[in-house]
């Protein structure tokens, strides 16, 4: 340092770690990205259908909102989006990248198809509800556990694994579809008369309240169970929680097998509840939006309900919008990006601030 | 602080929802609306179709934007129910779904809604259910698969004269995306109207186990072209993989859905499409003027201009493609020839003189209807959809699709 005294030259701006940030303070900078988003995306909007941004987002708002049925349907959208994001929380936050949400929840349609398509009608109802459910729940853990007690053994790349398994899952799907539809069209027809339970006769009730239900269990056992504690630990540095005496193996696999275990429920309420059916492309994606909904949300359960929210959102509501105006999908997915690349940047600026270079001193 | 915030934006969504409720009730010029399920967007050969046929008819009958709803992307799921809901929710009096695994739901969506019509592509179920609201479409699409096979024939004659073929004998190839019975009768009638002009050609058919996808449809159809060495490919699946890998490797192609001259202006024959148009029209005239009624099972023909040819490309069809089609056609309508003619085929070395056919789809999978009667397989008069599903004498099946590859 001594040695550059003379020419040390003091940049433009440099970034520094802000050490904390209030509320008020994290909120307004949310709440300006939000609004810049909008203004970037209407003119984008704008300079590519001429049409008024304010009758797009008016088209968004009506898409989610507009109608009682539409209400539902994005509470349904919700209630399957932040299932799948609480089962890969609990990956995450121990830092083990959890990339096979999709797959998992996928093998737990699978086997809740299966079992509706081998022992529906020959066990009764309530039974067959009982069996699905075990078995999906099962069959999501197992393909979790796959990767978990590899990387625990062999310390083999989970991101890789994981994402992998999708693809067994995915030919697992077409392979027994193509079993069951014997004429090959590749397309099971849904099997009605067996399934969950309908609440009050709607196909998202059942959904919607088990999903609230673990949300609230997932919060209570991330922030204050001994298992919560030891995932925060092992993600923040392995060396420690060995050093504090926590079984790192022990609890990669155990959490692993809980993700697994809520990605194969997903399935269940996909498959068994709404759906009746599964193709190759029941989860749609939704295992990878996850892993964005739970960073978004802070692996905080709570906000992870705000930021899974906000997703299905922008799809619904882009959706709402490329219909309305006839516009083609790709302009939806384009805004839904824009809007996203917004929110995401500005929790840099939560997390950082930047320091200009002061100039009064070079003047006086 | 949340809660303040939580509420004011709550308060601001429900008046904004009032003002959109009460704006939205003030210009009407007709309470008429049809809605459209579709699959896939226009990315996709198949749906870009009915999207081209149903701005078509919108146009013909002068229907505004608002009165045509257009929902895409929309899978075969709960989430076509949901479609259809939304859809009755914003007046629509007809709705239509585009693909086969949409019926299901569009069934259950008919009698959810008993005062809405639902009218179904492809589906195989409205003359069993029987229900007063629901009702299926397809079209005599083998009359045109026969004649873009005559177009096949003769471009392969061209080549054998020319001494350009690859093996002893002319060989087509063939990417279909499922071995039903779509795909079966689509293959065999292509294949029969290139025999029909080429007496000894064969056919090798590979699937590719979904309806689009690129990457597969190329490399199948590259392998029909270097590994298989044909002379010739088709195909019946909704990318422009095959045509694509066809105009990379110079291979002639005969296409499916509509034209691929722009893409491929050296290879491509021929196409043949089913135009949705006339169908759209007679649906919209039936609800909207209480005009005519709607078939429960809807098969367009050559003659109702619902099976149509593409122009032939100007570089490789063979020379008199265009009259020799015309020509055929012409037999096709007038009933001098029978795309399923039994004196024309054989299975396992054996004239077919009884056979029976799914067409009651009842979840079996089992044959109980007699389609051989008169020296023909009556495709498409007991029901729309194809049900055709023989595997005839010179095509041979590769695999049935990817995973049972070895």
């Amino acid at each position: 340092m001594q040695k550059n005294e003379n020419s040390r030259h003091e940049p433009l701006f440099h970034i520094a770690k802000r050490s904390s940030v209030s509320m008020k303070k994290a909120i307004a900078v949310r709440a300006i990205a939000i609004v810049a988003a909008l203004l970037v995306a209407g003119v984008f909007i704008f300079a590519i259908t001429k049409r008024n941004p304010i009758e797009i987002y008016k088209q968004m708002f009506l898409g989610v909102f507009g109608s009682a049925h539409r209400i539902t349907k994005a509470l349904k959208s919700l209630a399957i989006l932040l299932c799948i994001s609480l089962a890969v929380t609990p990956a995450f936050k121990m830092k083990f990248w959890n990339c096979g949400a999709e797959g998992q929840a996928l093998i737990g349609g699978l086997a809740c198809a299966a079992c509706m398509f081998y022992i529906g009608g020959s066990v009764p109802k309530w039974l067959l509800v009982i069996i699905m459910t075990v078995t999906s729940i099962l069959a999501g853990a197992i393909w979790a556990v796959i990767p978990a007690l590899f990387k625990a053994k062999w310390n083999t790349n989970e991101t890789l694994f994981t994402l992998m398994m999708n693809y067994v899952a995915t030919s697992l799907v077409a392979f027994f579809i193509k079993c069951w539809a014997k004429d090959g069209s590749g397309i099971l027809r849904p099997m009605t008369e067996y399934g969950l339970p309908q609440l009050a006769n709607t196909d998202y009730l059942l959904a919607v309240i088990v999903v609230t239900l673990l949300t609230v269990a997932t919060y209570i056992y991330m922030k204050y169970s001994k298992h919560g504690y030891e995932i925060t630990v092992v993600g923040e540095s392995e060396n420690t929680a060995r050093y504090i005496g926590i079984n790192v193996k022990k609890v990669i696999i155990r959490t692993m097998l809980l993700s697994g275990a809520i990605c194969g429920l997903c399935g269940l309420l996909l498959v068994g509840g709404i759906d009746k059916t599964i193709s190759t492309e029941t989860i749609g994606g939704q295992g990878f939006t996850a892993i964005m909904v739970s960073w978004l949300g802070k692996f905080n359960p709570i906000f992870m309900i705000l930021t899974s929210f906000l997703i299905v959102f922008l799809q619904v509501g882009t959706k709402q919008v490329s219909t309305s105006f006839r516009i083609d999908t790709s302009l939806a997915d384009i805004t839904t990006a824009i809007i996203l690349f917004f929110i995401i940047g500005c929790e840099f600026f939560i997390n950082y601030k930047i320091m200009f270079r002061k100039k009064e001193k070079e003047v006086k | 602080m949340l809660k303040k915030v939580l509420s004011t934006v709550l308060a601001v969504a429900m008046l904004a929802a009032v003002c959109l409720i009460f704006a939205s009730c003030g210009n009407k010029t007709s309470d008429f609306k049809i809605g459209i399920i579709c699959l896939h967007d226009e990315t996709s050969t198949y749906d870009l179709n009915f999207l081209n046929a149903i701005e078509g008819a919108q146009k013909a009958l002068g229907l505004t934007d608002d009165q045509v709803v257009i929902i895409k992307n929309v899978p075969e799921s709960s989430a076509c129910f949901d479609a259809a809901k939304d859809l009755v929710d914003q007046g629509c009096k007809v709705i239509f779904a585009d693909s086969f695994g949409h019926e299901s739901f569009m069934i259950q969506a008919a009698k959810a809604y008993p005062e809405v019509m639902f009218c179904h592509a492809t589906g195989t179920k409205a003359h069993t259910e029987k229900l007063p609201n629901y009702f299926n479409a397809f079209a005599s699409i083998y009359e045109g698969r026969y004649l873009a096979g005559v177009a096949a024939g003769l471009k392969l004659n061209e080549l054998k004269e020319a001494g350009k073929l690859k093996g002893d004998v002319p060989k087509m190839g063939y990417v279909g995306a499922f071995p039903y019975a779509e795909v079966i009768s689509g293959y065999t009638a292509f294949y029969l109207g290139a025999k029909s002009v080429c007496p000894n050609v064969v056919m090798d058919v590979t699937f590719t186990g979904q309806w689009y996808d690129v990457t597969a449809e190329q490399q199948a159809a590259e392998k029909l072209i270097n590994v298989q060495k044909c002379d010739l490919i088709s195909q019946h699946a909704d990318s422009m993989g095959a045509p694509g890998a066809c105009e990379s490797a110079g291979v002639p192609n005969v296409s499916y859905n509509g034209s691929t001259e722009t893409a491929c202006p050296n290879t491509y024959i021929v196409s043949s499409r089913i135009d949705w148009q006339p169908y759209f029209e007679l649906i919209i005239r039936a609800v909207k003027d209480n005009n005519g009624k709607i078939p429960v099972d809807y098969t367009g023909t050559l003659a109702t201009g619902s099976v149509a040819l593409t122009s032939a490309g100007k570089k490789a069809p063979a020379a008199g493609t265009q009259a020799k089609l015309d020509e055929i056609k012409a037999k096709l309508e007038s009933g001098e020839i029978k795309v399923f003619d039994t004196n024309t085929f054989t299975v396992k070395g054996e004239k077919v003189t009884t056979y029976l056919a799914d067409v009651d789809d009842l979840g079996d999978y089992v044959g109980e209807t007699e389609s051989v009667k008169d020296g023909y397989f009556h495709e498409s008069e007991y029901r729309s959809a194809p049900y055709f599903n023989l595997e005839i004498d010179g095509i041979t099946l590769l695999d049935r699709g990817p995973k049972t590859e070895g």
